[in-house]
């Protein structure tokens, strides 16, 4: 879809970490834009500045230089305050360690963003339970979430992400905590609600998972060694990474 | 996010750990319940004092004789003999005085008296009538001393409950009986009312008899112990007691207030004083009290700091999906408040209960201070925000990626 709207553009990104006098360069010149619809699965090993580049998409941290639109707004810049408007309306964030809050139904789980967002009370149990009814949760919403497993846990998560209606679902490392059957599941619904139109992107360092994404941005070394969307491309790729 | 839905959840966070929350409201409890238990009982004691005092007598004023200087030599105060029986005749008929409506010459001693069988030892005053309307004092039953009394120098006695209760027994009516007091007979003409006063000048303990008896055939006097006055109302004690000061000044001779043989002092006077002594323990103990209550405002502190550390990671996914920094300060400051104010509705409670028995205990009034009750309100909440803002401050300055890594 090269003629669908940009919802991330990012350019010339650099972020560098200082502690004392040691400088750590994260991110050193990443640029690249992501269509709406677009799946994509950003893949790097550790220290490879994906965890960096995830938090500056997320809108959880800043870049030192460089610009990033998200949906049309320039965040680069803004406050703190501000950020945490911009992560409510656009970002749907999935984490690998699920973030529910404790001895919390999966029910107020999923009202939480839109309490934040100041939607009314009615309206977000309503909202909340139509998505847990889409993740497969309809029988589990007054469920704590110690008291369900990994897998319906993330489920729980995916639902809270999509409450209300964010321009991107971003995925850090979602299968990360869970056992590998119910992780496809989890790969299931992502591409399923792809498939709708949603524009998700993924963190990964799991080849297997990076697979369910049309496109992967491999990330070494603070720069973008490799991107592409060709199926086969995407093969020799990791071969080549797994080396 | 409204304000009742962040009460009702942080009431639902408080009781998730409900030993926690018990521990951590428990000094605001103390702390509160003290304060209301010690101002109750404070102001219970200033209300018992208060009315002992002004059962004593309304508008009183007492003049006593004083030390009497005599050349370098100064003698005894209340040793003095200058006061005399023309001096309350000068003031009950000297249009100079204008303010008062009662003057009660007095004389005083302690003597044994005994009927057949019992004895005691109590306090003999010589009074005219005008002493029952100055004092206060109702009959239970008989006449009170007359005029026709003073004037024959009758041996008539009138006796108070508690000298009933030593020499009759309890609940006797012994009018037309005789005691002896110091050997001498006197017949019983009435019995007072009990006054309820214990301890300081015991209205129930007395014994009055005519003051012409009393100075001639008991004591041997013929000088008073003292004159009580009645004034004619509260705003005329001051004119009172400046009249017959001057008046008592010129008719003993002396020029200035200093040279003074005797001394005027009012009801007011003694009421200040009880006062300002019951007041200043009552703030002396609240301040005991108070400092527990900011104890307790620390253990607060504590608790809400320990809390924003433990839910770190709660606080950072809050921040990631939106809350700003305000909704998260107000969520933090919203459990600090819902902590010390049930706490001290919990403390208003007890120390209510507290004040209660105490007060059961001793025999003493149950008074509950309305405003005792609304400053522990404002205060335990005022504590709350004082003690909740650093935690909470700290709370919405975590940054969302430090808070969501910890683990």
């Amino acid at each position: 879809m090269p003629s669908a709207p940009s919802i991330i553009d990012v350019s010339h990104l650099r972020k560098v970490y200082r502690m004392g006098d040691i400088e750590t360069v994260a991110l050193q010149d990443i640029s690249f834009t992501i269509r709406k619809g677009e799946f994509v699965a950003i893949m790097g090993p550790s220290g490879s500045g994906k965890s960096t580049l995830m938090h500056i998409l997320g809108a959880l941290d800043l870049p030192t230089s460089g610009t990033y639109i998200l949906d049309g707004e320039n965040v680069e810049r803004l406050s703190e305050d501000d950020l945490a408007d911009i992560r409510n309306r656009k970002i749907g964030f999935v984490f690998q360690a699920f973030n529910l809050l404790p001895r919390t139904t999966a029910l107020k789980n999923v009202t939480l963003p839109m309490m934040y967002a100041g939607i009314p009370k009615p309206e977000r149990e309503d909202t909340a339970k139509k998505f847990l009814e889409l993740v497969g949760l309809g029988n589990r919403m007054y469920h704590t979430s110690n008291q369900i497993s990994g897998g319906q846990q993330q489920r729980v998560a995916i639902a809270r992400a999509l409450a209300l209606n964010p321009a991107i679902i971003l995925a850090d490392e979602p299968t990360g905590n869970i056992a590998s059957a119910q992780a496809e599941e989890i790969m299931a619904i992502f591409q399923k609600l792809n498939s709708e139109g949603h524009t998700i992107v993924m963190i990964t360092h799991e080849p297997d998972i990076a697979e369910h994404a049309k496109r992967i941005i491999h990330v070494r070394d603070g720069v973008i060694v490799d991107d592409s969307s060709g199926h086969k491309q995407r093969k020799a790729v990791l071969h080549h990474g797994t080396d | 996010m409204e304000l009742t839905e962040l009460l009702l959840e942080s009431i639902g966070t408080l009781a998730v750990n409900k030993l926690r929350t018990g521990l951590a409201i428990l000094g605001i409890v103390i702390g509160i319940g003290s304060v209301i238990a010690l101002v109750s009982l404070g102001q219970a004691t200033q209300q018992s004092i208060q009315n002992q005092i002004q059962s004593l007598g309304a508008n009183l004023l007492t003049i006593s004789p004083s030390a009497q200087q005599n050349g370098a030599v100064r003698g005894a105060i209340g040793g003095g003999t200058t006061l005399t029986l023309e001096d309350a005749k000068a003031i009950e008929t000297s249009p100079q005085v204008t303010s008062v409506l009662n003057v009660s010459p007095e004389v005083q001693s302690r003597k044994q008296v005994t009927t057949g069988t019992n004895n005691t030892n109590t306090q003999i005053i010589g009074a005219t009538p005008a002493y029952a309307s100055v004092h206060k004092i109702t009959m239970a039953t008989g006449a009170f001393i007359t005029q026709r009394d003073v004037d024959s120098v009758a041996k008539v006695a009138v006796i108070g409950p508690q000298v009933v209760t030593d020499l009759f027994g309890d609940g006797a009516t012994p009018i037309g009986q005789t005691l002896r007091i110091s050997g001498q007979t006197y017949t019983i003409a009435g019995i007072t009312t009990s006054k309820g006063g214990s301890g300081f000048q015991n209205q129930d303990d007395i014994i009055i008899i005519p003051l012409s008896t009393a100075q001639k055939q008991l004591m041997g006097v013929d000088y008073l112990n003292s004159i009580a006055l009645e004034a004619k109302s509260s705003d005329m004690m001051t004119q009172a007691e400046n009249e017959v000061g001057y008046l008592l000044l010129a008719r003993h001779k002396l020029n200035t207030p200093e040279q003074a043989d005797f001394r005027i002092f009012s009801q007011q006077d003694i009421l200040n004083t009880a006062n300002a002594t019951t007041g200043m323990f009552t703030s002396l103990l609240s301040g005991i009290a108070a400092i527990s209550l900011l104890v307790g405002g620390i253990g607060i502190m504590n608790i809400m700091l320990v809390t924003v550390t433990e839910r770190t990671r709660e606080i950072g996914l809050r921040k990631a999906l939106g809350a700003k920094k305000n909704t998260i300060t107000t969520q933090f400051l919203a459990e600090s408040i819902m902590l010390t104010f049930t706490g001290g509705v919990i403390g208003i409670l007890l120390g209510i209960l507290t004040s209660f028995i105490i007060s059961r205990l001793l025999g003493s009034l149950f008074i509950v201070s309305p405003s005792a009750i609304a400053l522990a309100f404002v205060v335990s909440a005022a504590i709350g925000i004082l003690f909740g803002w650093y935690p909470a401050r700290k709370a919405s300055e975590m940054q969302p990626i430090e808070a969501l890594r910890y683990e």
